[in-house]
């Protein structure tokens, strides 16, 4: 249904090169302050929460939960359902899930990352465990 | 230093249109500023300070030669843009500059065409490759909140459905509401659905028009001739996912901007004889609500239900015009018409068949961007003197 839909490609900047780079490896990338011990997504060079310079790269397990979600009934593209994942390391990360009923997504359920090519970086979905 | 009653609302006025393809969006801004200076007893030429968000073709300085002000005397402008609440933001912006000398007759203007064109897109933040390929639209942003509001506190589509039943009893009186119609909570859970957990009618219009505001000192409202509406507090707020840490998308900016407005004002939500909610879903009104305090957080279906929002019927008359869900929502953009229905109501000019009684205090709140994403939150307080 979905499998032929056309997703843009990140421009990407020297902030967050480092993650599509990851991505193209089919890695999952956050970031973690080493000051605070926080970690935060999207990746930024300065932890938004205690201001260190001290962030760096860290592969995520690429497993979360259903935080929340929503299913668009209609679209240019057809159906797509945007949600929100609380990652096992903590934060929760914007995403559409894929490669499912999307009628039958909960709050809770457990969901793993999934890479979709673009005509740039692959993108990260994700998709029930 | 507070704002409280430097300040008066002076001059409204809303657009009649909703649907424009004969006219540019800078007529339109200049029609609703004449209307309000108009409405004022004022000219154009004392105009000394001028507001205006997003939707002004090309920002303030070619708004204000289009619109022939006097630019010997204009000494104050801002283009704060923080979506649909930057009106409600700019009021207070206009009092704060008011009670520093800055400026003593303020003129806000919004306007445009949303349902004759589409809107040109918002610039991209920094989320930008992290988010834009998951198309998050006002619907599913809204739909995404209402959807965890509904699993944390058991809030229903019902509940829900009340909010726009009430809004569509309020818009049978507006002569110029897109949606006439008195609808059900069934009307409202059969219509189809759109991005769950919201059904086509738990979503407001798309309209074209806008609306302007006057504001100035206490010393020259009192010397025109309109009932005096003064703004007696205002809260302005802002809120993200923050790097992802704690998500909670069942509460608002406003539950910062609410009480930021009610402490200045020295009033309580009890005190409200009248309120004005962006109502760009139900839910966001449902939301706000709470995050306001006129009821607890999880609470707000129960205080919705029951017709508890209808003028006369309920215990706190809302969006007596029929709001955004049933009347117009200007360039997408509900924060005008909120501060404008209230002053109405404040004046007791609102419809016979909806004005509140005696009423003295009113709150007119409102949201920009996305409930869902990123947004700002702006609360006023208004008097009648």
């Amino acid at each position: 249904m979905s499998e032929a839909k056309k997703y843009p490609a990140p421009v990407t900047n020297p902030e967050t090169a480092a993650f599509w780079d990851a991505a193209k490896d089919g890695k999952f990338m956050i970031k973690r302050c080493t000051a605070c011990g926080e970690a935060h997504y999207f990746p930024r060079s300065i932890c938004p929460f205690c201001y260190s310079d001290k962030t760096v790269w860290e592969e995520a397990s690429g497993e979360g939960t259903i935080y929340t979600w929503s299913l668009m009934r209609k679209s240019p593209t057809g159906p797509y359902a945007i949600g929100y994942v609380t990652l096992k390391e903590g934060p929760s990360v914007q995403t559409n899930f894929v490669d499912c009923d999307l009628e039958k997504l909960k709050i809770g359920q457990k969901v793993k990352v999934v890479f979709k090519p673009t005509d740039g970086a692959p993108l990260p979905f994700f998709t029930p465990a | 230093m507070t704002i409280k009653g430097k300040a008066y609302i002076a001059g409204i006025y809303e657009h009649p249109t909703r649907h424009a393809p004969d006219k540019s969006t800078a007529q339109l801004h200049a029609e609703v500023a004449k209307g309000a200076i108009e409405d004022a007893g004022l000219s154009k030429d004392d105009v000394d300070g001028y507001f205006c968000a997003g939707d002004a073709p090309g920002g303030a300085w070619p708004m204000v030669d289009y619109l022939g002000l006097n630019t010997k005397k204009l000494r104050h402008v801002d283009s704060t843009e923080t979506g649909g609440c930057s009106y409600i933001i700019h009021l207070g912006h206009a009092a704060e500059a008011i009670a520093a000398g800055k400026c003593s007759i303020a003129l806000i203007t919004l306007a445009g065409k949303p349902r004759t064109g589409a809107m040109p897109p918002r610039a991209a933040g920094a989320e930008v490759d992290f988010e834009s390929a998951y198309g998050a639209t006002t619907h599913n942003a809204y739909g995404m909140c209402a959807m965890r509001h509904m699993h944390d506190y058991g809030t229903t589509s019902e509940q829900l459905a009340w909010i726009k039943v009430a809004a569509s009893h309020h818009a049978q009186y507006n002569p110029h509401a897109m949606l006439k119609d008195v609808v059900t909570v069934e009307d409202v859970l059969n219509s189809p659905m759109i991005s769950d957990p919201l059904h086509r009618m738990d979503c407001c219009v798309v309209s074209d028009g806008g609306g302007a505001l006057i504001v100035t000192t206490p010393e020259i409202a009192k010397s025109l001739k309109k009932p005096l509406v003064k703004l007696i507090g205002h809260g302005e707020a802002m809120k993200g996912p923050r790097g992802g840490k704690d998500l909670d998308l069942t509460y608002s900016a406003g539950i910062w901007s609410g009480p930021r407005a009610f402490e200045e004002a020295g009033i309580t939500p009890k005190d409200i004889k009248y309120a004005s909610i962006y109502d760009s879903f139900t839910i966001t009104v449902l939301m706000q609500l709470e995050d306001l305090g006129f009821c607890k957080k999880g609470e707000g279906g129960k205080f919705v239900a029951d017709g508890n929002l209808i003028s006369g019927v309920g215990k706190l008359p809302f969006n007596t015009d029929g709001g955004g869900l049933c009347s117009n929502h200007p360039v997408n953009r509900g924060g005008m018409t909120k501060i404008i229905e209230a002053v109405r109501q404040l004046r007791g000019e609102a419809h016979p068949k909806v004005q509140v009684r005696n009423c003295d205090l009113a709150i007119a709140h409102g949201t920009g961007g996305l409930l869902g994403v990123r947004h700002a939150a702006s609360t006023a307080i208004l008097e009648r003197v």
